[in-house]
C-alpha cells in the first residue's frame, strides 16, 4: 500500500524545479509509505546518447573504475555520475544493449534499475524524504517524472521491492493497491521467458506490461489489457519516454487525484500531494475514472 | 434525526475564533472544538490552511459553525452532530462520513463516499462527488449539484440522496430503502435498483430538500426516483447472481 | 458344502461420510448453501498437540497458592491516553447485539465485570445494557457501521477496527430475518423481518495506507484517548499483523478458523482461514521484526477452552486471549437440559448450530421473548465469572509448575509438541527430539 505521485510539465520555465517539484510531492505522502520511495526523471535527451541507472550493495567497490571498463569491453565512449548506491552511465545509444551485458559479467552484484534516453530510475529503502536527500532529486531537472513511496504489504521491504519497476526502455510502473492473482500471471510470465527479483506484485505487472509490448501491444493496448488480465485493486501510473499514463481498475477504490492548469498535468494518491504546486487553487482537480487509460505525452 | 432549522452557514467574521492551521496542530483545533458546552459563545471558526490535512473538524457536537478555507483531505467532518460546516475548497474521501446531524456544504468537489454511512443531517455538494457517494447511508440527506461517481449508494438503507447531474454505473446496487432522485441521465442502476413512480409525496420531499440546500433553477419534477425492488430481501436461490 | 457370496461387513466412506451425504442430500432439496453458527468443528491441529514440560531437576517450581503469578496485562500503551488495565488475559470477544439476546449480553457483561476483564459488542452497536453492566468495554467498528455515532465512540474504552474474523475472513456479517426484531432493526436502520445483508469491505477506506488515515480520525474524535485494536481473521497473520502496526494499531486482534460466529455459510466457515494455532507464531514474529512485541499487544481467539490453552497462546507470545463460544457454553448455550427440544428441532446438545434461526432453547442466540427469559442475568453472569476464574488458575498453576512468576513469562522453550503438524506451526520441537520441522532448513 502506498503512496503515488506524477508531474508532466508543459512549461518548459518549470523543468529546473522539476526535480524539487516532484520531491516535495513525494514526501507529502509519507504516512502512507514509510519502507521505501523510489522516483523516474525524464530529462534532456541528447538524440544518440543512452543511459543506464543502476543500483550497487557496494558502490565503492563496484562504481571505481567501471567506466573505463565497460568502456573497453563496448569499444565505446562511457561516462558514470555516482549518486550514493546508485550510478548513471552514459553511452552511445547504439551500445546499451552491449553495455547491459557487460556490466553483468563486469559487475554481477549490480542491479539494473532503467535504461532509456531519458529516465534516470532512483529507489531505496527510508523514509521519502530520506530517498530524495540521498539521491539529491530536488536539484534534478526535467520534463516530467513518476514517484513512489511504499508500505509493504505481502513481500519484504528491500531496495528492489520499491517502485517504479523498470518495464522497457524509457519506461517504468508504480502501484497503489494489491493484486490478487499476481502469482499465477507470474508462472505464465516466466514460462514466456520473462525473469524476476522479487516476490512483489507490482514486479508482476510491470514484467505483464514489457511482455505484452514485445508481443507488439503499444503501451496503451498493454495497459487495457491489465483490466482483463490483472485482479485485484490498483492504481497505475506509467513514465514514458514522452510522459506519462494512469489506469484504475474497474472497482477503482483506491484513491487518485489529478490537477491540471497551462503549466503541468500533475496526479497524487491524495490531494494534499498536489497543495504545493504552482497555481493549485485554480487548477481544474479531478478523478480519473475507473477502467480507462488516460496519457498526456509531448 | 433530522434538524428543522438550521443556521445558514456565513459567520459573523469579527467575532469568529480564528485557526490557523499552518501555525496549530490538527488535534488543537479538534480538541478546541471538543471542549465547546452547550451556551458557549465561541459559535463562529475560521480553520485557515487546511492544505489536504485529514480529520478536519472531526467529531463536533456542538451547533457552531466552522468555515474552512481552502481544500481538506480525508473524513472531514466525520461523525459530525449539529454543526455547520463548510468547506471553501474541495474535499477528500470520506467527508461527513457517519453524520448524526446538522450542516455541511462543499463549495467544490468530494471524493469519494462522500456522506458513507451518514445517519442525519445535510451534506451538500455544490461540484461533482466521486464514486461510491451515500455508501451506506442511513438516513442523512445529500444533495449534489453536479454529477455523482459509480457504485454511489450502494447498500443505501435509508435517507435521500439528489443530484442535479449524472450518476456513474451501478447506482443503488443492494439499496434497502433509500430514496434516489436524479435529473440527468443515470449510466446505469444496480443490482434490485429500478426506476420508481414519482408521485406527489415524492415531488413535495424533493421540492423541500432542494429548498434545504438553497438549490434554485430547477423544479422537482424534472428528477427520476429510483429505489429498492425489495426482490433482496429475504434469500432466495434464484436471486444468487445479485449476492 | 457351498458358501454363497460371503458378505463383506458393510463399510462407509471416509470421504462421502454420512454427514456429507446429508449435505448433498439438502442442497439437492433446497437449492441455497447451508447456513449456520459456531466456528471450524473439524478436527485441526491445536493446543491439545502442544504439551507443557513443567519442572525438574533444571527447573524449579513455584509454591501453589503462596507464590505470587501475576495475571495482569495491560492492552494498548502504544498511543492510547487510557490504556485498559485487565486483572486476567482473558477477555469476552465480539458477539453482537442481535445474534444474541439482551439478557445474554447482559450476562456477559457482569461475569466479565466480576472478573476484571472485558466485553466486546458487536456487529449491532452498544446497548445500554452492556455499557451499563460491563466495567470495560470494547466497541467494534465494522464494515457494516450499524449503529455507529461518536456518542458510544467517546463511551468506550477501547475500539476495534474489524477487517475480518476467523470464521469467515472476507465475508461481512449475516442476521436472518426472523432475529431482526423492532429494535434490532431500530438499531441497525433497517426494515423489520428482512433479511440482512453487510458489507464485507468497509464503506469508506480499503488497505491498510488508508487504514492508518482511518485509525488517526478515530482517534481525533476521541482525542486520543482509546486504544484502538485492529482484528482480522486468520488469513496472513504475518503480514495482517505488520500492516496493523504499520497503520497504528495499539493491539492486534486475530481471530483463527475455530473462532465461531452468529451466521454464515458453512462452506465458508471450514475452508476459509486458518487455525488459531497456525496464526499465532507468524503474528508474533511479525511483532518481533517490527521492534514491537509487547509495545502493541497480541491478542488471540477462536478456540480457547480451558486455562492450558490459555497458557500455551500466552507461552507462544500472545498478550491476552478472547473467548466466544466457550463464553456462551458457560451462559448455558447447548446444555443438555433442553435435550428435548433440541431433538425436536433435529439436533442434540452440543450440536446445535442454527442459531441463525432463533430458536435457541437455552435463550441465549435469539430474539424470541419467550425464550429469552430462560438466561437469568445475574446467575448466568455468575456462571461465566466461575468460568474465567478456573482458566485462570489453571494458567496459574501451569505457569508456577514452570516456575514462572506471571503468566507472561511463560515462553516457546516451555514446551514440546505431540505431532510434526503442531510442531511446525508453533514452533517447538516434536517431543522426544530437538527436531523444529522448517527451521533451519529442514
Amino acid at each position: 500500500m502506498c503512496g503515488i505521485v506524477g508531474l508532466f510539465l508543459k512549461d518548459k520555465s518549470l523543468e529546473p524545479k522539476l526535480g524539487a517539484l516532484l520531491s516535495e510531492m513525494l514526501v507529502s505522502l509519507s504516512d502512507r509509505g514509510p519502507d521505501s520511495a523510489g522516483i523516474a526523471i525524464y530529462g534532456a535527451t541528447t538524440g544518440n546518447e543512452a543511459k543506464i541507472t543502476i543500483q550497487s550493495p557496494k558502490p565503492e567497490r563496484d562504481f571505481r573504475g567501471l567506466d573505463a571498463e565497460l568502456a573497453k569491453a563496448i569499444g565505446a565512449p562511457v561516462s558514470l555520475a555516482a549518486k550514493s548506491t546508485h550510478a548513471v552511465i552514459r553511452t552511445t545509444s547504439d551500445k546499451v544493449d552491449a553495455a547491459r551485458g557487460a556490466l553483468q559479467t563486469l559487475r554481477p552484484d549490480v542491479r539494473i534499475m532503467g535504461a532509456g534516453e531519458a529516465v534516470e530510475i532512483y529507489k531505496e529503502v527510508g523514509l521519502p524524504e530520506a530517498v530524495v536527500d540521498r539521491f539529491d532529486v530536488r536539484a534534478m531537472t526535467g520534463t516530467h517524472g513518476i514517484g513512489h513511496t511504499r508500505m509493504a504489504t505481502e513481500s519484504a521491504v528491500t531496495t528492489m521491492g520499491a517502485h517504479p519497476f523498470s518495464t522497457g526502455a524509457d519506461q517504468c510502473l508504480v502501484h497503489n493497491g494489491s493484486l490478487s492473482n499476481h502469482n499465477n500471471v507470474r508462472r505464465e510470465l516466466i514460462r514466456d521467458g520473462m525473469k524476476f527479483e522479487t516476490e512483489n506484485d507490482t514486479e508482476v505487472a510491470a514484467a505483464y506490461l514489457s511482455n505484452r509490448m514485445a508481443h507488439g501491444k503499444n503501451l496503451g493496448e498493454a495497459l487495457e489489457g491489465t483490466l482483463s488480465d490483472l485482479d485485484g485493486f490498483f492504481t497505475f501510473v506509467v513514465g514514458t519516454k514522452n510522459g506519462f499514463g494512469v489506469v484504475r481498475d474497474p472497482i477503482a477504490c483506491k484513491p487518485a487525484v489529478m490537477a491540471e492548469t497551462d503549466q503541468y498535468v500533475a496526479f497524487g494518491s491524495e490531494y494534499r500531494a498536489l497543495t504545493k504546486l504552482p497555481g493549485i487553487d485554480n487548477a481544474r482537480v479531478w478523478e480519473p475514472e475507473p477502467a480507462t487509460v488516460y496519457f498526456w505525452e509531448h | 434525526m433530522p434538524a428543522t432549522t438550521m443556521p445558514k452557514a456565513q459567520s459573523d467574521q469579527s467575532h469568529a475564533r480564528v485557526f490557523d492551521l499552518a501555525e496549530h496542530s490538527l488535534r488543537e483545533l479538534n480538541q478546541a472544538l471538543h471542549k465547546l458546552t452547550p451556551g458557549s459563545n465561541e459559535t463562529a471558526w475560521e480553520v485557515l490552511h487546511p492544505r489536504g490535512s485529514h480529520s478536519v473538524a472531526v467529531g463536533v457536537d456542538q451547533p457552531v459553525s466552522i468555515d474552512v478555507r481552502g481544500s481538506v483531505g480525508y473524513y472531514c467532518a466525520g461523525m459530525n452532530d449539529g454543526a455547520t460546516i463548510t468547506v471553501h475548497g474541495s474535499a477528500g474521501p470520506g467527508v461527513g462520513e457517519n453524520m448524526m446531524s446538522g450542516q455541511i456544504i462543499i463549495k467544490g468537489d468530494a471524493s469519494q463516499y462522500a456522506g458513507a454511512t451518514g445517519k442525519g443531517g445535510l451534506l451538500v455538494i455544490e461540484g461533482n462527488a466521486s464514486s461510491r457517494c451515500g455508501i451506506s447511508m442511513k438516513g442523512i440527506d445529500i444533495v449534489v449539484h453536479g454529477n455523482i461517481g459509480h457504485m454511489s449508494a450502494f447498500m443505501a438503507q435509508s435517507g435521500n440522496l439528489v443530484v442535479l447531474g449524472d450518476a456513474g454505473d451501478a447506482l443503488g446496487d443492494s439499496i434497502y430503502e433509500a430514496r434516489l432522485f436524479v435529473r440527468g441521465k443515470v449510466e446505469s442502476l444496480g443490482a434490485d435498483c429500478i426506476a420508481k413512480e414519482m408521485r406527489p409525496e415524492h415531488i413535495a420531499l424533493l421540492q423541500g430538500l432542494l429548498d434545504k440546500a438553497g438549490v434554485t433553477g430547477v423544479k422537482a419534477s424534472e428528477f427520476k426516483r429510483y429505489g429498492s425492488a425489495r426482490t433482496l430481501y429475504n434469500f432466495n436461490i434464484d436471486n444468487a447472481d445479485a449476492y | 458344502m457351498t458358501y454363497k457370496n460371503p458378505p463383506t461387513t458393510p463399510r462407509k466412506s471416509a470421504t462421502f461420510d454420512d454427514y456429507t451425504l446429508s449435505e448433498i442430500r439438502r442442497a439437492a432439496q433446497t437449492g441455497i448453501y447451508d447456513i449456520r453458527g459456531a466456528g471450524a468443528k473439524r478436527k485441526l491441529p491445536h493446543f491439545d498437540d502442544l504439551l507443557f514440560l513443567g519442572a525438574s531437576i533444571s527447573r524449579y517450581p513455584l509454591e501453589g497458592y503462596r507464590e505470587r503469578c501475576d495475571t495482569s496485562v495491560v492492552l494498548g500503551s502504544r498511543h492510547a491516553k487510557k490504556p485498559i488495565e485487565l486483572k486476567i488475559p482473558i477477555t469476552i470477544a465480539g458477539m453482537s447485539f442481535g445474534s444474541l439476546s439482551g439478557p445474554a449480553k447482559e450476562a456477559l457483561g457482569r461475569g466479565a465485570t466480576l472478573s476484571g476483564t472485558s466485553t466486546t459488542t458487536g456487529d449491532g452497536g452498544m446497548t445500554e445494557e452492556e455499557r451499563g453492566h460491563s466495567k470495560q468495554l470494547v466497541y467494534q467498528y465494522l464494515p457494516s457501521r450499524y449503529g455507529m455515532n461518536p456518542r458510544d465512540l467517546r463511551r468506550a474504552d477501547a475500539i476495534e477496527v474489524v477487517v475480518g474474523q476467523g470464521a469467515k475472513p472476507g465475508g461481512g456479517g449475516m442476521l436472518l430475518g426472523q432475529k431482526i426484531s423492532d429494535r434490532v432493526a431500530e438499531m441497525r436502520t433497517l426494515p423489520k423481518g428482512i433479511d440482512q445483508r453487510s458489507a464485507s469491505r468497509h464503506p469508506d477506506w480499503t488497505g491498510p495506507d488508508d487504514l492508518e488515515i482511518k485509525i488517526l480520525e478515530l482517534r481525533e474524535i476521541t482525542d486520543w484517548e482509546k486504544p484502538i485494536y485492529v482484528k482480522v481473521g486468520g488469513a496472513r497473520p504475518y503480514y495482517d499483523t505488520a500492516l496493523a502496526v504499520k497503520a497504528g494499531a495499539d493491539v492486534v486482534v486475530v481471530d483463527g478458523m475455530q473462532g465461531g460466529t452468529a451466521a454464515t455459510q458453512e462452506v465458508f466457515i471450514e475452508n476459509v482461514g486458518q487455525p488459531t494455532l497456525a496464526c499465532i507464531r507468524p503474528a508474533v514474529q511479525a511483532l518481533q521484526d517490527l521492534g514491537m512485541h509487547r509495545k502493541v499487544q497480541l491478542i488471540v481467539s477462536g478456540g480457547i477452552r480451558n486455562g492450558a490453552d490459555v497458557a500455551k497462546a500466552l507461552a507462544l507470545g500472545v498478550d491476552a486471549v478472547s473467548i466466544g463460544t466457550a463464553a456462551l457454553v458457560a451462559l448455558g448455550d447447548n446444555d443438555p437440559r433442553w435435550e428435548a427440544e433440541y431433538n425436536a428441532l433435529g439436533t442434540t446438545a452440543g450440536a446445535y448450530d442454527d442459531w441463525h434461526e432463533g430458536r435457541d432453547p437455552a435463550g441465549i442466540t435469539t430474539q424470541d421473548p419467550e425464550l429469552m427469559k430462560r438466561v437469568d442475568p445475574i446467575a448466568a453472569g455468575r456462571r461465566l465469572a466461575n468460568y474465567l476464574k478456573v482458566m485462570t488458575l489453571e494458567a496459574q498453576t501451569i505457569a508456577r509448575a514452570c516456575g514462572k512468576n506471571s503468566l507472561h513469562n511463560l515462553e516457546p522453550e516451555d514446551l514440546v509438541a505431540l505431532t510434526i503438524e503442531a510442531a511446525a506451526m508453533a514452533g517447538v520441537p516434536l517431543a522426544g527430539t530437538n527436531w523444529i520441522p522448517g527451521k533451519n532448513g529442514f
